[in-house]
């Protein structure tokens, strides 16, 4: 008897939750509300067997419960019956199945005038190309795959020359016109996935797969990696950000093409020098640091690293938060910096200074840190030189203390919160198990060994 | 070949007991001793990924306050508990264990055909749980590439354990597919030659139908792994390029050209899709079993059901690419494979109906075992029902890669078949040990596990609908989440703990049994299959004494008409008894 | 996948067919006349246990081996493929099984009629060209591999090296029951009716594998 109370119960219960659950589909922002249809379809259809089947198991369990003297009835089968629940099950199933195919069969078709945007994923990051005005993508392969040509683009395929080259977690679309994503990896799977679309696709090394949309909503929607690729999978984040024709427009105008980049003069030095000035007051020199200051090293490290941060600082994604003092002094004193090229020219001026070695300032038990570091090390490398194609900055041979303050910044959500910082993101999630007091010294420790 | 051979060694041997301890209880070839082995071993790497579950819900559920769970160790963890739980777990018991157990006695027969092969395959198979067990503590850990293991990252630098942890896994899972296959050619050669006198094919109780059907799907599905293994361990070692594309791996070339990821995924899912059903079909015939002998009725439509088996099957080999819809195969297989896949709802609602429909007009005795039975049909609606959507293509399209996903077939391939098992273990219990456990106890546990499992799996599917990826090991500010996502995460958590917590229960009344338990009746249940009817309680090497038990009736003789007694044992002549009558047209 | 479903349907048929005619549609709750379906063999099994335990595993390394030459189908379609030329010695090798399957095929009908003296030569003749077949594999292996073409080189390469391999583990567990068996001739410990049996099942892996082999090798040919 208690059975089939709870029976009933399980069922009222699951109904209601169904109902009051506040955790359902999010708003829809593009035209497959197809999917949604089908989905509430399938709701139905299933809801009703599971409500009918389950009541009518309690429904037995109470009736046909054991009495003394009661006996079963001996049935061994029930052809018209069976043929019956048969012939209703598979009439629900074909009322499934239909909608389902109907809504693939749109979803493998791309409209023909649908716009182009290659979305790459590597561990663990997106970046994006689309055409220039020929339309056409350039030829990439992944044995040209350096730090200087991310996309392996061909250098001499006339169609590439013109593509629009976003290194960036964030790419824009233009509202209610279709757009076919073309899906290609660096290295492994990943899936590019945006809730509010409803569609998905894994991305597969060495072929191209694709899903388009046509979203209908403007606002900052986000990516999710969501086939497993590796330890930072969950840090692997982007945002398709949904403009009106007229932002879009203005949005691509400042975008560069591959020609362009090429032609990009790289930092002078020389001219760097003088700007150098502003910082050697802190920073040193030669770039070697001053604790006293809270200044950090940065001779030696790597030059994509300092230009991020500086323009970071510049475009407010770090620095901003109230408690974060020398950040917030670190803006003021980049201001002088007026454009990229000044940012180019000082970091190439960083970049002449002798890596002169540091002097510890904290101890902690170095085999727990090893322990620790065994997750830094998929990213910063073994060695902790950094890695450029994961992002990942150089972290021995730097100012120890400097690190152990950005560990707590992360922490405490003080760097790394800004939306659109992706790599800042990327560190506060990875670095969440040490996150302790002890962890991080010991981890500062015993990066000061490398 | 050698196989074969090898068995024929001895095969007169009925008629000696072994006698040492060693001979009876570890080198044994009884298939009584040797399914308990099996089914003791699987229940304790059960218990380490349990273990390794509760490590994964903890961070799930409160991400930041534990140091020891880090991105690394949790990838390790979700892959360990994912191998362990389908292939060392479920298969082995279900198979190992179960089949071990109930084919011989069910089929009267004294024995498996090949014991020494039989026995083998279990000192196989441990070798394939040491070697598994061994990958936690090489240099770089077990792998953490998902249970899927598929490549490029299974064998790429940023997931846990390439070094040594996925060779170890690959190994493992190649000594393991060895052991099955001794295994399962011992049970279908079983099924097909050494039944008793009088049970035919359509007489046999269906747990023997699930178990034979399963180890078909097995013997057939295990080699796709096993090239899929080998051909991964070459494209790792040797640097061929089966799977493996050119790729450009955090700034460097490995050395790969041209290989498939997605061919892998092929190879995974052909083995991996009828996996399912090794361990679905076992569950479905046992948990048939169990409702007929508690419900004291025979089980409707056993024809249908024995074809239900037999469809599912074979249908299982051809819906496996509905777990790559969205993997970047060919978008055309989707409309095929969304057909099958949806065909299949069929026989499987056609099983679940007849389940129902043995309780109609039954006498129900809500006993431990059937309450799991009972317990089994309502996860099992819920998993099965939540897999139209998933094997809908469409629907797949939102809803994959999500907890959705989880949800789903941890009701229908974790709960369900866990469900079962308990059900099936206190059911066999007195055969096995010859002593009764603590009903109250066995009624605690039931409950427990029931609902907490059921607190579990139900809000997570909308954690999925909400957009939860799988496999994340933090999620951070994720702005189209609402916060109430992670209060659900740590409910679902707590609930998890708690069902964790409460098989100790289980172990608790089974241990009391073996030392105080009463003893119990040979027949406890007034079952009518064969394995009850044995002349020594529990039974003895041989199982049968000196005479084979001829078989006169189908297995499902509860309340003839006409009858004193509420069943008719198998074994019983029909010039003792009514031998049933026609039923099938009355209606 | 086209090849592995192919070989999984057929496989499937036979059992299907074989389940149709056990009285299967039946039904199973009316009285039936004792022993006309009984089907109770010894344990350890009668000849016709191990006939079928045998078939059994056949179907398994059916299995096993379709669904290798399905990979190998799909991987041959991606664009690095480059088919390779197999060293002539394959076309001895492939005589040598044919040879030892004739060998034992003959091995066995003497076993079959009780011409007990043909047993001890057709085996030590069998033995000689099957493990022929092995070591001229093995040597293939060697040719290819001074001749520079690697197991890395090309997908064919690797396919080429992983079926030969394959194939000839299946031969040397093979080996390893007629090892047996021949010892036990040489010895003469072996009882008669054993032996034929052995050797009768022996035959039919023998005759198994090098159908297997001539489905590999045709295809590794054309290909």
């Amino acid at each position: 008897m208690p059975l089939a109370v709870v029976l009933i119960l399980l069922v009222v219960g699951s109904l209601l939750f169904h109902v009051l659950s506040p955790w359902t589909f999010t708003e829809l922002a593009s035209n497959w509300g197809m999917v949604d249809f089908t989905v509430d379809i399938t709701l139905y259809v299933t809801g009703f067997v599971f409500v009918a089947v389950n009541l009518f198991m309690a429904y037995c369990v109470i009736k046909f419960r054991y009495r003394k003297g009661a006996r079963a009835t001996y049935e061994p089968e029930n052809k018209k019956l069976e043929s019956w629940l048969t012939g209703l099950t598979a009439i629900g199933v074909a009322a499934m199945l239909t909608p389902g195919l109907f809504v693939w069969a749109k979803f493998v078709d791309v409209p023909e005038e649908a716009h182009v945007v290659e979305a790459v994923g590597q561990q663990w990051h997106w970046s994006f190309r689309m055409p220039g005005e020929d339309g056409k993508l350039g030829e990439v392969d992944a044995e040209r795959i350096t730090n200087d040509n991310p996309f392996g683009m061909d250098p001499d395929d006339p169609n590439g020359q013109d593509d629009v080259l976003i290194h960036s977690a964030e790419i824009h679309v233009p509202i209610d016109k279709p757009v076919k994503f073309l899906l290609r990896s660096k290295d492994v799977l990943h899936d590019f996935a945006v809730a509010q679309f409803r569609v998905k696709m894994d991305l597969v090394p060495g072929m191209n797969t694709f899903l388009w949309l046509t979203p209908t909503v403007e606002g900052r929607f986000e990516i999710l990696c969501e086939e497993l690729c590796g330890v930072g999978h969950h840090t692997m984040r982007g945002a398709v950000i949904v403009d009106s024709a007229d932002d879009y427009d203005i949005w691509l105008a400042n975008q560069s093409t591959y020609s362009e980049l090429n032609a990009k003069s790289v930092g002078n030095a020389d001219i760097g020098a003088a700007q150098y000035a502003v910082c050697a007051t802190c920073h040193g020199q030669q770039g070697e640091g001053i604790a006293a200051m809270n200044a950090p090293k940065l001779a030696g490290q790597s030059a994509w690293y300092l230009k991020r941060q500086i323009m970071n600082y510049k475009r407010g994604l770090r620095g901003t938060d109230p408690s974060d003092t020398f950040g917030q002094q670190m803006i003021g004193m980049v201001a002088s910096l007026a454009d990229e090229q000044a940012v180019d020219n000082v970091v190439a001026h960083i970049r002449t200074f002798p890596d002169e070695p540091v002097e510890a300032t904290i101890a902690g038990d170095v085999n727990a840190g090893a322990g620790e570091y065994r997750v830094c090390a998929y990213c910063h490398g073994k060695d902790g030189a950094g890695v450029q194609a994961l992002n990942a900055p150089r972290l021995a041979g730097m100012s120890d203390w400097y690190l152990e303050r950005q560990l707590q910044n992360f922490r405490n959500n003080v760097r790394g919160a800004h939306p659109q910082d992706y790599y800042g993101f990327q560190m506060g999630l990875m670095g969440q198990s040490i996150y302790d007091e002890q962890a991080m010294t010991d981890l500062v420790a015993y990066i000061n060994t490398l | 070949m050698s196989y074969v051979a090898i068995a024929d060694r001895d095969h007169e041997q009925e008629h000696h007991d072994p006698q040492t301890f060693i001979t009876k209880y570890i080198w044994s070839q009884d298939h009584k001793v040797i399914a308990v082995q099996y089914g003791l071993t699987a229940i304790f790497v059960g218990l380490i990924a349990l273990g390794l579950s509760a490590m994964m819900r903890l961070q799930l559920g409160f991400p930041d306050q534990f140091s020891f769970i880090n991105p690394e160790n949790y990838y390790q963890f979700i892959t360990m508990h994912g191998m362990i739980m389908v292939i060392y777990l479920l298969t082995a018991l279900f198979l190992g264990g179960f089949g071990n157990y109930l084919i011989p006695l069910q089929c009267g027969a004294r024995d498996m055909v090949f014991p020494y092969l039989n026995m083998l395959s279990y000192w196989v198979y441990l070798l394939s749980v040491i070697i598994l067990l061994i990958s936690f503590f090489v240099p770089g850990g077990s792998t953490g590439a998902g249970w899927t293991l598929y490549p490029p990252q299974a064998i790429m630098q940023g997931t846990p354990g390439t070094d040594w942890g996925i060779l170890l896994m690959l190994a493992s899972l190649a000594v393991f597919i060895v052991a099955f296959t001794m295994g399962g050619l011992n049970y279908v050669t079983t099924v097909l030659q050494a039944r008793c006198k009088g049970m035919t094919l359509m007489r046999m109780p269906l747990s023997v139908w699930g178990i034979f059907i399963a180890t078909i799907l097995g013997l057939l599905a295990f080699p796709a792994l096993l090239v899929s293994a080998i051909m991964m361990l070459f494209d790792k070692t040797l640097m061929t390029s089966f799977f493996m594309p050119a790729i450009s791996s955090m700034g460097a070339d490995p050395g790969y050209t041209g290989g498939s990821p997605i061919l892998f995924q092929h190879l995974f899912w052909f083995f991996g899709h009828p996996e399912v059903y090794i361990v679905a079909l076992p569950a479905f015939g046992i948990v048939s079993d169990l409702l007929s002998t508690h419900a004291r009725k025979n089980i409707f439509g056993y024809r249908m059901m024995v074809w239900a088996i037999i469809a599912i099957g074979g249908l299982s080999f051809i819906v496996w690419a509905h777990h790559m819809y969205v993997s970047g195969m060919n978008p055309y297989f989707g409309f095929f494979f969304a057909t099958t896949t949806l065909i299949i709802a069929v026989p499987t609602a056609i099983k679940v109906y007849n389940w129902v429909l043995t309780l109609w007009e039954g006498n129900i005795h809500l006993r431990v075992p059937m309450l799991f039975a009972i317990g089994f049909i309502f996860t099992f609606i819920h998993g099965g029902l939540t897999g139209l959507f998933l094997g809908n293509v469409t629907i797949d399209l939102p809803l994959s890669d999500t907890y959705f996903v989880v949800a789903h077939f941890h009701m229908v391939m974790g709960v369900s078949p866990v469900l079962v098992v308990f059900g099936a273990i206190y059911h066999w219990w007195p055969k096995i040990t010859g002593r009764m456990y603590n009903e109250t106890l066995g009624k605690w546990h039931f409950w427990m596990t029931f609902l907490g499992t059921y607190a579990i799996y139900l809000p997570m599917h909308y954690l999925g609908f909400a957009g939860v990826p799988r496999r994340y090991f933090a999620m951070g500010n994720t702005e189209f989440l609402p916060d109430s996502a992670q209060d659900l995460n740590a409910a679902i958590t707590m609930s998890a703990l708690f069902v964790a917590a409460t098989q100790i229960l289980f172990f608790i009344n089974m241990i009391w049994s073996l030392l105080k338990g009463p003893k119990s009746d040979p027949n406890p249940w007034n079952a009518t299959s064969l394995e009850w009817q044995t002349p020594d309680h529990p039974p003895k090497h041989g199982n049968w004494g000196h005479e084979l038990p001829e078989c006169h009736r189908w297995a499902y003789d509860y309340s003839v008409p006409g009858y004193e007694d509420d069943f008719i044992p198998q074994n019983v002549p029909p010039d003792k008894a009514p031998a049933g009558r026609d039923h099938g047209e009355d209606h | 996948m086209e090849i592995g479903l192919i070989a999984l349907a057929i496989i499937l048929a036979t059992l299907l067919g074989w389940l149709l005619k056990q009285s299967f549609n039946t039904q199973p709750w009316v009285a039936e006349e004792m022993g006309e379906t009984a089907h109770h063999g010894p344990l350890g099994g009668s000849s016709n246990t191990r006939l079928i335990a045998l078939l059994t595993l056949l179907a398994v390394v059916t299995s096993f081996f379709a669904l290798i030459l399905s990979a190998y189908a799909l991987r041959m379609e991606l664009g690095d493929w480059v088919p390779m030329t197999e060293p002539q010695l394959l076309w001895t090798n492939t005589g040598m099984l044919i040879l030892a399957s004739l060998a034992f095929q003959w091995t066995r009908n003497g076993a079959v009629q009780g011409i007990a003296s043909r047993l001890k030569p057709g085996l030590i003749l069998t033995g000689a060209l099957t493990a022929g077949f092995v070591v001229g594999q093995f040597v293939a292996w060697q040719q290819l591999q001074a001749s520079g073409q690697l197991i890395t080189d090309n997908p064919s390469n690797a396919f080429f090296y992983f079926l030969t391999g394959a194939h000839a583990v299946h031969i040397l567990g093979g080996m390893y029951v007629w090892a047996r068996a021949t010892t036990r001739v040489m010895l003469g410990t072996a009882e008669g009716r054993a032996i034929r049996r052995s050797i009768e099942l022996c035959a039919i892996y023998w005759h198994f594998l090098l159908l297997v082999w001539l489905i590999l090798f045709g295809l590794l040919l054309s290909t």
